[in-house]
């Protein structure tokens, strides 16, 4: 592990150490690239993950207030927590459920493919599949994905066989494990998955693919990273001529330090990457860091998402095993027939027992209905709808002015207005699950709402016209040419595909791109 | 800290009814103090802000918003043990004196159909909104909730589930290899 000098100017400061800063840290390192990681939270283990569903919710989550408003449902059903991602090195690659679909073609051409959407705000990726395509394959070969490059599926669970007979009964074809970052066989100097049901507290057996346990250890092993935990970013500093120079942060004793930097990339996940280029306005750039057309922050997407329920009258006992691997592929597609654009994954998906009325249900179910499905515990069985929200200007992260942090700055407020393609997509969804679960005789079905977001992204989208977003095809600002966004903001629309894995592949091509501009001391 | 930095007020900003940024597990996702670590240690001892009368009506409410007959009141104990910790917190403590009082000595009394009518005429009411959370993750997250909803809890200490039972399931067919993967040390 290196040591960096905080006047060190030659440092690259990456912020964030997920599945976008975790994996460029040590993408940069292994090239030689000396690099200061910033991570607000704590530094956990295979050893320290919590066994217990609410106090591993507590070690890893980013607890830090944040507020919500608009029509989705989020304010109501969960206005603590509009928002779930973690606060602790490897960020939310800890906490994730290793589903990693790709984005296809024509998700990437989202404007051209759906032509104009009322109220929305869709254009097309500056990237072409093709190119990402290169590294999808070389993120999911690091990754060790399932059902890719001759890598084993994972085994079929008894929750994943309900699924999939349901889904068979009523038509689809496309239908098995999923494409998972959890090893099915020993792989990666990580262990197998033995079956849990623990992929959301953190794996033991290292078995999903975190960035804690894969790319920053090897980073550190380059002897080029300098991890920070518990060092939380509060500001990114600038100079006269406009390039960053450096970034303020909160050491572990709350004390300001302040890290000169030769580049600045910002992976914080889209709420708190939003939040610090917006806290971090100046005289030059008024409303907030890279923001001068006024698109940081804006065309929020958090996908179409939501659980539903089947409960049944044999036993399931769904929490046993791989919480997500069952994936239905048949409604990614672009079919305007069913009344929506764009596509929509369904997942298989369990929660345990604390968390499954809290997380699982809409505030509006309780009583004798509450009682019925909590009572089928044992024989319930779940999905999550995976689908592409469309981006709208006005569905946007700014900050709340009335509530401030311990640091008293002001926290984000996420506002969400669904767009009718949304609620469209959505009661589609809902329809198909129910019916999938009855075709295979479920006494009963139910639904949640939206969830609480994980996948929040396009806040900083790459766009070729700089008025459209916020960054260029490599994730760096339009505004600031030493600055980078490496987290899911970049992402020009979600597309129906859960982001971690195009978000390492957007990193891993990001990285290239800053070595090579280093080396040709552009940056 | 945040503006409310009383003990128990660090957790809970009253009239947006959400969380500040609190240093224990809080319930984040509905908005109210109390984690599910706090719970989970919460016993039914002496309450120490309620009234037993307040007991009584609470533990109907908890009934009421997650009715499981073959429950113990042992179970609902709890969850107004919970509530009575939460009480420490006087902005709590008020909205739950004026939402009991508005329900009144009778509720505890009342058919099940007359209490959920009631709640129902309260469900978005902040009153509302703080007993259905705290029953909620109260109520499942106890040893004695596990036994009865049939959840066997983590699994890395006994080597997951894979040779404990994650597919025996026989009431349907078989999933196909080429759609699922072989089972760790089944392998063909």
């Amino acid at each position: 592990m290196a040591l960096i000098a905080n006047d060190d100017s030659n440092a690259v400061v990456i912020i964030g150490s997920g599945a976008g800063g975790g994996t460029l840290a040590h993408e940069l390192t292994r090239r030689g690239i000396r690099v200061v990681l910033l991570e607000a939270g704590a530094r956990q283990s295979l050893a320290t993950f919590s066994q217990s569903p609410g106090e591993a919710f507590a070690q890893l989550t980013w607890l830090d207030r944040r507020t919500s408003t608009g029509s989705w449902t989020v304010p109501q059903d969960f206005p603590g927590m509009p928002s779930w991602t973690c606060k602790t090195v490897g960020g939310t690659t800890v906490h994730w459920t290793g589903a990693t679909p790709r984005l296809r073609d024509w998700e990437l051409r989202a404007r051209t493919t759906y032509g104009e959407v009322n109220g929305t705000s869709l254009i097309d990726w500056p990237i072409e599949y093709a190119e990402l395509e290169h590294y999808y394959e070389l993120a999911e070969q690091r990754m060790v994905v399932t059902r890719r490059h001759g890598n084993p599926g994972l085994p079929a669970s008894n929750h994943f066989k309900v699924m999939y007979n349901g889904a068979k009964r009523i038509g689809y074809k496309h239908v098995h494990t999923g494409y998972m970052a959890i090893n099915s066989r020993p792989a990666d100097d990580r262990g197998f998955c033995i079956q849990q049901g623990f992929c959301i507290q953190g794996c033991k057996t290292g078995a999903k693919w975190s960035t804690l346990y894969t790319e920053i250890p090897r980073a550190e092993a380059t002897g080029n990273l300098d991890l920070r935990a518990q060092s939380r970013a509060v500001r990114v500093e600038h100079g006269n001529d406009g390039r960053v120079t450096g970034v303020v942060y909160r050491d572990s004793q709350g004390r300001e330090q302040r890290q000169k930097a030769r580049v600045v990339c910002v992976a914080c996940n889209s709420v708190e990457t939003t939040r610090l280029l917006l806290l971090s306005e100046s005289a030059r750039f008024p409303h907030g860091l890279a923001n001068s057309t006024d698109q940081v922050g804006r065309h929020f997407c958090h996908h179409v998402a939501g659980f539903i329920w089947g409960a049944f009258d044999k036993p399931i006992h769904f929490y046993r095993g791989t919480t997500l691997a069952g994936l239905i592929e048949d409604e990614t597609k672009h079919d305007p027939s069913r009344g929506f654009s764009g596509g929509y994954h369904l997942e298989l998906a369990a929660l345990d027992l604390p968390s499954l009325p809290l997380a699982g249900f809409p505030s509006t179910l309780w009583g004798r209905d509450l009682a019925f499905f909590m009572d089928h515990y044992a024989s319930l069985a779940g999905m999550l709808i995976n689908g592409e929200d469309l981006p709208r200007a006005t569905n946007r992260i700014t900050l709340n002015q009335d509530v401030k942090d311990t640091f008293g700055l002001p926290v984000a407020n996420i506002h969400s207005d669904e767009h009718p393609n949304d609620m469209a997509m959505r009661t589609h969804a809902q329809r198909q699950g129910r019916a999938l679960y009855e075709s295979v005789g479920a006494l009963r079905t139910t639904t949640s709402r939206q969830t609480p977001a994980t996948h929040n992204l396009c806040t900083a989208r790459m766009s070729k016209d700089p008025r459209d977003g916020v960054t260029n095809a490599y994730g760096r600002a339009h505004d600031v040419p030493n600055l980078f966004i490496s987290d899911g903001s970049v992402l020009t629309t979600p597309g129906s595909a859960n982001p971690t894995l195009t978000i390492v592949a957007l990193t891993l091509r990001q990285a290239k791109h800053i070595a090579r501009e280093m080396n040709a001391r552009n940056l | 800290m945040d503006t409310n930095d009383s003990p128990a007020g660090r957790f809970i900003q009253r009239r947006q009814f959400v969380v500040t940024s609190a240093v224990v597990p809080g319930l984040w996702w509905v908005g109210v103090p109390l984690g599910w670590i706090a719970t989970a240690r919460a016993t039914d001892g002496e309450l120490k802000i309620l009234t037993p009368e307040q007991a009584a009506i609470l533990t109907a409410v908890a009934r009421t918003i997650a009715p499981h007959d073959g429950l113990p009141d042992q179970a609902y104990r709890s969850v107004v043990t919970a509530i009575d910790q939460a009480a420490a917190d006087a902005p709590t403590y008020t909205t739950l004196n004026s939402g009991l009082n508005h329900l009144g000595k009778r509720f505890a009394s009342d058919s099940e159909q007359q209490r959920v009518r009631t709640l129902k005429s309260l469900e978005h009411s902040e009153f509302f909104r703080l007993l259905r959370s705290n029953t909620l993750q109260t109520l499942y997250s106890s040893a004695l909730a596990y036994s009865h909803f049939g959840y066997e809890g983590e699994a890395f200490s006994k080597g997951g589930y894979l040779s404990r039972g994650f597919n025996d399931l026989t009431w349907l067919p078989d999933v196909p290899l080429e759609d699922s993967g072989p089972v760790p040390g089944q392998e063909p």
